[in-house]
């Protein structure tokens, strides 16, 4: 096992006000962490750094990622090295084709990785084999990126993306949100296409739901910007059935 | 987005590409304007009588006419004797049979600015009158053109060759009375292209047209006459750059397009005159009348324009639907950076039964660049069942530029249906931070976003042209988006 991710007492902050205060997570490759916590605790800002979303400040610690310092790289860098962000509200792109976004970010990629871009064609028959999985209408490939798409659409088509890039380290942010049981199931059987070596998941989510259909590996709990407890997928069951009262109060007791 | 993000400053730091001063001898009439400068322009040219009068009655009026100050442009008074109203080329005085015979030096310039003329006649079917200062250089295509009794020429050779059609046609949709600047260009218009398409003929090639100012301290007053008998179609583009240089210049073009029936006129410009730099000094003052007459039945004109130059852009090409179901349209890209301005929009007048417009526009607003929609659709008594569908879409980047928009309606018909629609958005930190955890630059993640907002326009122009316009405006948003 190699430690594909490895993050040392991350302070972050926006605007000066403290969000995430001192998180430590080691991820190997071929591993899901599914970190959970309720509404507040820091999930997407956690998820955000991660992608390098310049709008947070990282006030203390580090992040290794494949032998590189994370931090040091620029969001495009850092998609370049293999990190993919799901987001949690997919942004719009007004009369910017989606399969055409979907194109200049495989070939800036494919380019930056030392690979040769891929013809239309061979993009044509990808796009079309892996849309598939997504159970995605065609018509949703030429249409501008996100513009008019339902919130399930907006999901899968997050993974679509997904399953086009191959990320190393995948990052979902509350991509269960919002989502119907086939919507989900989709969306898993995409992620589950692309799981194992050399690859890792990280899942945010506030649910315990999409932990049904992938199964993590390791589950943290974060709340009030530290992860407060890790486990196995027995944990999530555990959150599930108690909520994040009882995991709220050791939060606030192990505040410094 | 903040206006501090130091990539996107750098994108907009780009320095104007076609910034260069030819140095040739030009044949300039001194600073000044009175009729002797008239009758002397006149005189050079060698034109006809109906046509100095012509010229005279404008420049009267011209001096009867206060500066307009309605639209939202600013800048300092205009000083019309500190302008030089005349220059040629020099090599004119021999002038020359073919392009083996231009000033290699003029060749050279087009060289630069990526317009080999040479090449262009060998690639696909576009024709060049190239206006070089105020005397066209080269015209090819000539004798292809003429094959199908097309006349494409210089004004001034339109003038001299086919002066009744000029006489005919001259003033007769922007009368010499026009307005401030048209009336000053009809009075020394220096020279520009004539298009005659004659009845059932379309046009077997896109006409073009690149226009270059050049001389220190010489306005440029183009005048433009494209004629569409009953039944044709001609595709007119022109496309603009100019060198850099520190003082003002004044450009007040007039363009006239008359369609009859059953006639479609698509004229499509791309401007990318030298706009100033960061601080606002400089650039070029773009006063420009463009009309078209629908004059017949079922006639078409579409303007399509991309306007990224300029210190301050003034212009509104308009339809006049005279005839029945005729058609009208406009789609704008407008680009304002630093500290350029641009007030544009059209005029659509409903005449006939059952006449249609459309008007898309998009404006563009980076940095201190203001940009504002000004539009009128009319729909006069007669326009029984009228139509018009009006867009405005104004994009922002940065938070100290601004967009205005200021459409007039005015229906006298209670059968015409008009609607209108506007949005204004910001290129955010999100759509940004999206393209690029994609893997795109923060330079190409915008020129995609803005690429996006103008694809409507750019579906518009021919081919080559919407090429030309998406890379232009990734250059233009170097310096222009904040």
């Amino acid at each position: 096992m190699n430690a594909l991710l490895s993050i040392k007492d991350l302070h972050v902050s926006v605007d000066g006000k403290a969000i995430l205060n001192g998180i430590d997570l080691v991820i190997n490759t071929g591993e899901v962490h599914a970190i959970m916590g309720p509404n507040g605790s820091g999930k997407s800002t956690f998820a955000q750094v991660l992608a390098g979303h310049e709008q947070f400040e990282v006030t203390r610690g580090s992040i290794r990622y494949a032998d590189q310092d994370l931090l040091a790289l620029k969001p495009e860098e850092r998609a370049h090295a293999g990190i993919f962000l799901a987001f949690q509200y997919p942004v719009e792109i007004p009369g910017v084709s989606n399969i055409y976004l979907l194109r200049t970010a495989l070939n800036t990629i494919r380019k930056q990785r030392g690979e040769a871009e891929l013809d239309a064609m061979d993009f044509l028959t990808l796009v079309k084999e892996r849309a598939a999985i997504m159970q995605m209408d065609e018509d949703l490939l030429y249409r501008s990126v996100n513009a008019g798409f339902s919130g399930g659409e907006k999901k899968r088509n997050e993974i679509l993306q997904l399953l086009m890039l191959e990320p190393r380290l995948a990052i979902l942010d509350e991509t269960d949100s919002g989502l119907d049981i086939d919507a989900l199931q989709m969306v898993a059987n995409g992620v589950n296409t692309l799981r194992g070596d050399p690859r890792a998941f990280l899942l945010v989510t506030h649910y315990q739901r999409l932990l049904d259909y992938i199964k993590p590996d390791f589950v943290h709990v974060l709340a009030a910007g530290r992860l407060v407890k890790s486990g196995g997928p027995e944990l999530a069951l555990e959150l599930e059935q108690r909520g994040y009262g009882w995991l709220k109060e050791t939060a606030a007791g192990a505040a410094p | 987005m903040t206006a501090s993000n130091p990539q996107i400053n750098r994108l907009l730091d780009r320095e104007y590409a076609a910034g260069f001063v030819t140095d040739i001898d030009a044949d300039s009439v001194p600073p000044g304007l009175n009729e002797d400068v008239v009758r002397l322009i006149s005189a050079k040219k060698q034109e006809p009588q109906f046509l100095l009068d012509w010229r005279l009655k404008a420049y009267r009026h011209w001096l009867t006419m206060p500066v307009p100050q309605w639209s939202s442009v600013r800048y300092p008074p205009i000083d019309y004797n500190a302008i030089s109203y005349y220059s040629s080329p020099k090599s004119r005085k021999d002038a020359p049979a073919s392009l083996a015979e231009v000033d290699p030096k003029l060749l050279a310039t087009y060289e630069k600015l990526g317009i080999p003329l040479q090449e262009q006649e060998l690639l696909a079917g576009v024709a060049v009158d190239a206006v070089f200062d105020s005397v066209s250089v080269a015209t090819t295509f000539k004798d292809k053109l003429a094959e199908h009794g097309i006349i494409f020429c210089s004004f001034s050779e339109a003038v001299r060759e086919h002066p009744d059609l000029v006489q005919q046609y001259l003033g007769s949709v922007v009368p010499p009375t026009d307005n401030f600047y048209a009336s000053l260009n009809s009075a020394v218009f220096s020279d520009g292209s004539f298009v005659y398409v004659p009845k059932g003929v379309r046009c077997p090639m896109e006409l073009s047209t690149y226009f270059r100012i050049n001389a220190a301290n010489t306005g440029q007053f183009e005048r433009t006459l494209i004629i569409a008998e009953e039944g044709s179609y001609v595709s007119y583009l022109e496309g603009c750059t100019a060198p850099m240089r520190d003082e003002n210049q004044l450009h007040a073009a007039v363009v006239e397009l008359v369609a009859l029936q059953d006639a479609q006129i698509r004229y499509s410009t791309v401007q990318n005159w030298y706009p100033g730099d960061e601080q606002g000094r400089g650039g070029i003052y773009n006063f420009v009348t463009k009309r078209g007459a629908c004059r017949g039945d079922n006639a078409h004109i579409s303007w399509t324009q991309v306007e990224t130059g300029s210190a301050i852009t003034w212009k509104y090409p308009s339809v006049i639907l005279e005839g029945d179901n005729a058609i009208g349209e406009f789609y704008s890209v407008a680009m304002t950076n630093n500290f350029q301005q641009a007030d544009t929009g059209t005029k659509m007048i409903h005449i006939g039964k059952n006449t249609r417009s459309t008007i898309i526009s998009k404006g563009i607003s980076a940095r201190q660049g203001q940009n504002a929609y000004r539009g009128l659709v009319k729909v006069l008594k007669g326009a029984d069942g009228a139509r018009n569908y009006t867009q405005c879409d104004s994009l922002l980047i940065g938070d100290r530029c601004g967009a205005h928009t200021f459409p007039y309606i005015e229906v006298k018909n209670p059968t015409a249906r008009v609607e209108h629609e506007a949005s204004t958005s910001r290129i955010g930190e999100d759509q940004l931070f999206y393209c690029r955890s994609r893997g795109l630059s923060a330079e190409d993640a915008v020129t995609l976003i803005v690429n996006g907002f103008c694809k409507q326009v750019f579906n518009k122009l021919p081919m080559e042209f919407a090429v030309e316009a998406q890379k232009l405006l990734g250059v233009s948003l170097e310096g222009a988006v904040g």
